[in-house]
């Protein structure tokens, strides 16, 4: 097992944005989660990359605890994520941005890195716009480079918090090649989406998060048609 | 003919006051520490050149090595074990630890080196001149004047050409997403701050060795300093060297038409920045 949460929970007052998560991820798998705003879902990125604390649970990657290891000890460690609302070094390029990632993610020295780096950024489709600087990209572009830079931390696991939303179809289906290919090197993936058809092309596994709940987990046509999922979708009462 | 050589005087005088704030630059424009020491770890740093001189009887070259690397030592340590602990949303703790560590500093030395002022001696150096035309200028303002531009050009390749100073600008973007990148920011700003003291010592070679110095003049030299980082625009060294060149510029120009108007010359000139440019003249930093 890959990564493993169990029993997490987590609340801000009367907010619980984590209630007795548990959810197992296998080596090569690639899990999707769905679920409404405020579901909790990027908070289960935040505990699994370690920028938010559990109120009690733990994480687990690779068998090893790292509950209490800090954020950057879990990049170091094989956790690569890309944020809902990208951040950007703005006054870096693209390419120095995922280079700082490369190098301090993995140790590895410039020269180096700076291979991989490109074909990274070639992977991604950001080749193009390398020495940009990262402010002036496009919104769909700095979700684009929130990846590459995942990416280039050299991850076991990589953490994609809605990349999909804005696109058009045919960048949508540029996008799932892109991700089809980093999984057939072989990575594990966790996916957060609302556009559930880009979801469904790619992942083995889904799971249903509503109010910090996980209320559907299976095969995902089965969980697109359960009933919880339905009546939070489609309004089914 | 006069004008000229005031202008050229006033120009020299900036390179001083750039290398006075190129540390102080540094330092705001990676981590937001505004550094209330900084003039007194300049100060610092000229004595510790003095000791170098005086006590163990090395050359002034030497003597300034030495001062770098004990300043290296002393910024890494400080911020490690200190000033980390500072950071944070909140502006006002760095101020007031490094307004008590401008405290400790001047005591200390007031202590181990008494009230009495103090001069580096460059064996001569300090009398030579350069004839241009017309205009003599002193080797030593000229000397100054060349090492704050190659200090800035040094600190500009580290920045845009290494690994440590795209860590550097990326920790100064964003220090929450640079851990997220497996940057460890206490590592980044403990060296950052020990590369801006090196600057500092050389500030002190300058500073005493250009003028008399004694435990208390740090806090002045630190407004001359914050002027010309704030005339020439936040997170731009070149901004930093322009900044000071006004500054000194002003300063000379002011003295030239009546002596007690020299650092009051100043003071007006880096007011009207503000009211005209508030953010400076060079400004990159946004937000």
């Amino acid at each position: 097992m890959l990564l493993e949460l169990k029993n997490l929970s987590k609340s801000f007052g009367a907010v619980v944005v984590a209630a007795d998560v548990s959810l197992a991820v296998e080596d090569g798998e690639a899990l999707g989660i769905i679920g409404p705003n405020g579901a909790g879902k990027s908070s289960v990125f935040n505990l699994v990359s370690g920028t938010l604390e559990p109120d009690s649970g733990s994480v687990l990657l690779d068998g090893a605890d790292v509950t209490r290891e800090p954020p950057r000890r879990r990049v170091l460690a094989g956790i690569g994520r890309s944020h809902q609302i990208p951040l950007p070094f703005e006054h870096l390029t693209v390419f120095e941005n995922t280079v700082v990632a490369a190098c301090f993610g993995t140790g590895a020295k410039e020269d180096a890195a700076r291979d991989r780096v490109v074909e990274i950024l070639h992977m991604t489709k950001l080749l193009p716009k390398a020495n940009l600087p990262a402010g002036a990209l496009t919104l769909l572009e700095r979700k684009r480079l929130e990846m590459t830079r995942a990416l280039a931390t050299g991850p076991k696991l990589l953490l994609l918090d809605e990349i999909a939303g804005g696109l058009t179809e045919g960048e949508c289906q540029e996008l799932v090649a892109t991700i089809q290919e980093i999984r057939a090197d072989g990575m594990t993936i966790i996916w957060i989406e609302h556009v559930t058809h880009a979801l469904l092309a790619v992942v083995d596994r889904l799971v249903a998060l509503d109010f910090g709940k996980i209320i559907a987990e299976g095969a995902p046509r089965e969980v697109m048609n359960s009933e919880s999922v339905q009546r939070i979708y489609m309004g089914v009462d | 003919m006069i004008w000229v050589d005031t202008i050229v005087q006033g120009i020299m005088l900036g390179g001083l006051y750039a290398l006075f704030a190129t540390g102080l630059s540094l330092i705001f424009g990676i981590m937001r520490l505004v550094n209330l020491a900084h003039g007194d770890f300049m100060v610092l740093g000229a004595f510790a050149v003095l000791v170098g001189v005086e006590a163990l009887g090395l050359g002034i070259i030497a003597s300034a090595i030495l001062a770098g690397g004990f300043m290296f030592v002393v910024g890494y340590v400080l911020q490690h074990l200190l000033l980390n602990r500072t950071l944070g949303e909140d502006l006002l703790p760095p101020l007031l630890v490094t307004f008590g560590l401008s405290i400790i500093i001047q005591n200390g030395l007031l202590e181990g080196f008494s009230a009495d002022t103090r001069r580096l001696k460059a064996g001569g150096f300090e009398e030579v001149s350069v004839q241009l035309g017309s205009v003599s200028i002193g080797a030593m303002p000229l000397l100054t004047f060349f090492s704050a531009v190659v200090v800035i050009l040094l600190l500009n390749w580290l920045f845009y050409k290494t690994e440590t100073g795209r860590a550097f600008r990326a920790t100064s973007d964003d220090p929450i997403t640079a851990q997220l990148m497996g940057i460890d920011n206490n590592r980044i700003f403990s060296l950052a701050m020990a590369l801006a003291m090196v600057v500092v010592a050389i500030a002190g070679l300058f500073l005493g060795a250009r003028a008399t110095f004694d435990p208390l003049i740090g806090p002045s030299r630190l407004i001359f300093a914050f002027e010309a980082v704030i005339i020439g625009g936040l997170g731009s060294l070149w901004g930093t060297l322009a900044g000071g060149v006004i500054l000194g510029l002003a300063q000379a120009i002011g003295a030239q038409i009546n002596p007690e108007w020299q650092t009051l010359a100043g003071h007006i000139v880096f007011l009207a920045v503000l009211i005209v440019r508030p953010r400076g003249l060079f400004p990159r930093m946004t937000g």
